[in-house]
């Protein structure tokens, strides 16, 4: 076989292990209980395919195939354990599978959500929620996690075993939560989401960010009715048409007025607008998601930064305010301000924030530095900037952001 | 699934409840809980100033008088739930009267299945 014939299907086997992976696993669980085993024999029938497949050519139905090794490898462990759960859970296996072999229903996308949920479930702790829907529905390795999170192999290694065992040992659902409970248990579904995408996107190897699109987009395809999964799919979507301008050569923070806008990507920047549309046409008033969305697409489609439309900017983010009250969210709307009446309107309405509940907080300062910084009063500005200095995460691109502009007075 | 669910008072948190809206009185609770089959048993107990925390050391009994452990909380009661899942059980505590003002912690009892 050539090298070319080989590399397209190592990308072949790639793309059916990215799209498939997940359901695979969560049928097993669902099955047996076991998230150990499920992933295992998973991983296994993705190792077998890496020999076969180059070898022998791609199966007709990859899928199938890869379903089928994975679930005689199941089989094949619990046979070897003897005890009383294993043969109940080869009977659930062998109940499903039918007489001829074949899976009788296809429960693949309920079981994804049954995943999505129980690794999303309030009691967990929030880290492990992370972790695991990294692991499991992403499918990502504990080393990537790891590493993704500044924390060694071990203990993203525990932090996983634990919260898999909590699973069990709390009587934690292997379910999509009922109706009572959905609005609830979406919503904190959503934020791990936007969590991984915030780690993600803060740091310049961004492929969190990346895997939170692609999360995003599977459970907005799962739950077609759910506007708010549709907001956080539109609001990652235009984020990401900025991805490659948000950072210089250097690993340095480019701030949005001076990114290259030419170099923006209009097909996702398109896309976000399309899953604004189809978010819109629930008819439901918009949620948190859509509403930082919107306020995104303002950004996304301004030729240039003053071209934004601040107006607009600013009544998103009263909506926002009004739905979700956040001193963070109020920051925000008083540099809108700024921004839409002039600087010495956006300082005014930085100190009509309230301080207390920002204290500790480098953008509150950060602003402030920004808007004198405009306004020409250097010496302020130098002494606001050294005040977001301190508060600002050591080490991070944003304090190297601030460091610079520092020089530049 | 089988759970401890012991009824904690906050007496901070206590000061800073509002009355809010479908709260139950406890015989409420009692009648539901107890009409699905879902509580095996439970008790009020009485205040921690009762209490008395025993121990050995080196082959001596040592009794003190009062709580385990020093907190403003104590665990004023407590219920054994048998429900489905912890949902079930988060639901159900989530409805008794002490939910609001004071907390509930829900412990799965040990099974040896595993």
């Amino acid at each position: 076989m050539t090298t070319h014939a080989h590399r397209a299907t190592t990308e072949a086997i790639a793309s059916v292990v990215a799209a498939e992976r997940a359901g695979m696993v969560a049928g097993l669980i669902r099955l047996t209980g076991d998230w150990d085993l499920a992933e295992d024999c998973v991983q296994d029938a993705v190792e077998r395919a890496l020999v076969h497949w180059p070898r022998e050519g791609m199966p007709r139905s990859p899928t199938a195939w890869l379903t089928t090794v994975a679930r005689n490898r199941v089989l094949d462990v619990l046979r070897r354990r003897q005890t009383e759960r294993a043969k109940l859970q080869q009977r659930a296996i062998m109940d499903e599978m039918g007489p001829n072999g074949a899976t009788q229903t296809d429960p693949q996308s309920d079981d994804r959500l049954r995943l999505i949920f129980t690794c999303c479930h309030p009691a967990l702790a929030l880290d492990g929620r992370v972790a695991l829907t990294l692991k499991t529905v992403a499918g990502l390795s504990t080393a990537e996690i790891a590493r993704a999170f500044l924390v060694s192999e071990p203990t993203m290694s525990q932090r996983l075993l634990r919260t898999k065992r909590r699973i069990s040992n709390a009587g934690i659902p292997y379910r999509v939560p009922p109706d009572e409970l959905l609005a609830e248990r979406t919503s904190g579904v959503l934020a791990v989401l936007y969590l991984i995408f915030n780690v993600g996107y803060g740091q310049h190897e961004d492929h969190l960010a990346v895997e939170a699109l692609r999360l995003a987009g599977l459970l907005a395809g799962l739950m077609p009715g759910e506007d708010e999964a549709r907001g956080l799919l539109a609001l990652i979507t235009f984020q990401m048409s900025r991805r490659s301008t948000r950072f210089d050569a250097h690993g340095d923070l480019v701030p949005m007025e001076e990114q290259d806008r030419s170099r923006w990507d209009a097909a996702l920047i398109e896309q976000g607008h399309w899953h604004l549309y189809r978010a819109a046409s629930s008819g439901h008033p918009p949620g948190p998601y859509r509403l930082q969305a919107q306020i995104a697409a303002c950004h996304a489609t301004a030729a240039a930064a003053e071209a934004t439309a601040w107006g607009t900017v600013v009544t998103l983010y009263e909506a926002l305010l009004a739905a979700q009250p956040s001193p963070v969210i109020a920051l925000n709307r008083a540099i809108a301000v700024g921004f839409r009446d002039g600087y010495e309107a956006g300082l005014a309405a930085l100190d009509a924030l309230d301080a207390k509940a920002l204290a500790g907080y480098y953008l509150l300062p950060a602003a402030r530095a920004d808007f004198l910084r405009r306004l020409g009063r250097s010496d302020k500005a130098r002494r606001a900037y050294l005040a977001a200095l301190k508060l600002a995460p050591a080490g991070q691109p944003e304090q190297r952001l601030l460091q610079r502009r520092l020089t530049e007075l | 699934m089988r759970y401890m669910m012991f009824v904690v008072a906050d007496p901070d948190a206590a000061a800073e409840a509002e009355p809010s809206e479908g709260e139950l009185t406890i015989e409420e609770w009692l009648a539901d809980v107890n009409g699905r089959g879902k509580r095996i048993t439970g008790d009020a107990l009485r205040p921690v100033s009762d209490a008395t925390t025993v121990r050995v050391s080196r082959g001596q009994v040592l009794v003190t008088d009062g709580p385990f452990t020093e907190s403003k909380e104590w665990i004023a009661g407590f219920d054994i739930l048998e429900c489905d899942n912890l949902d079930e059980a988060i639901a159900i505590a989530a409805r008794h009267p002490q939910a609001h003002g004071g907390k509930l912690e829900l412990r799965p009892f040990w099974t040896d299945e595993e």
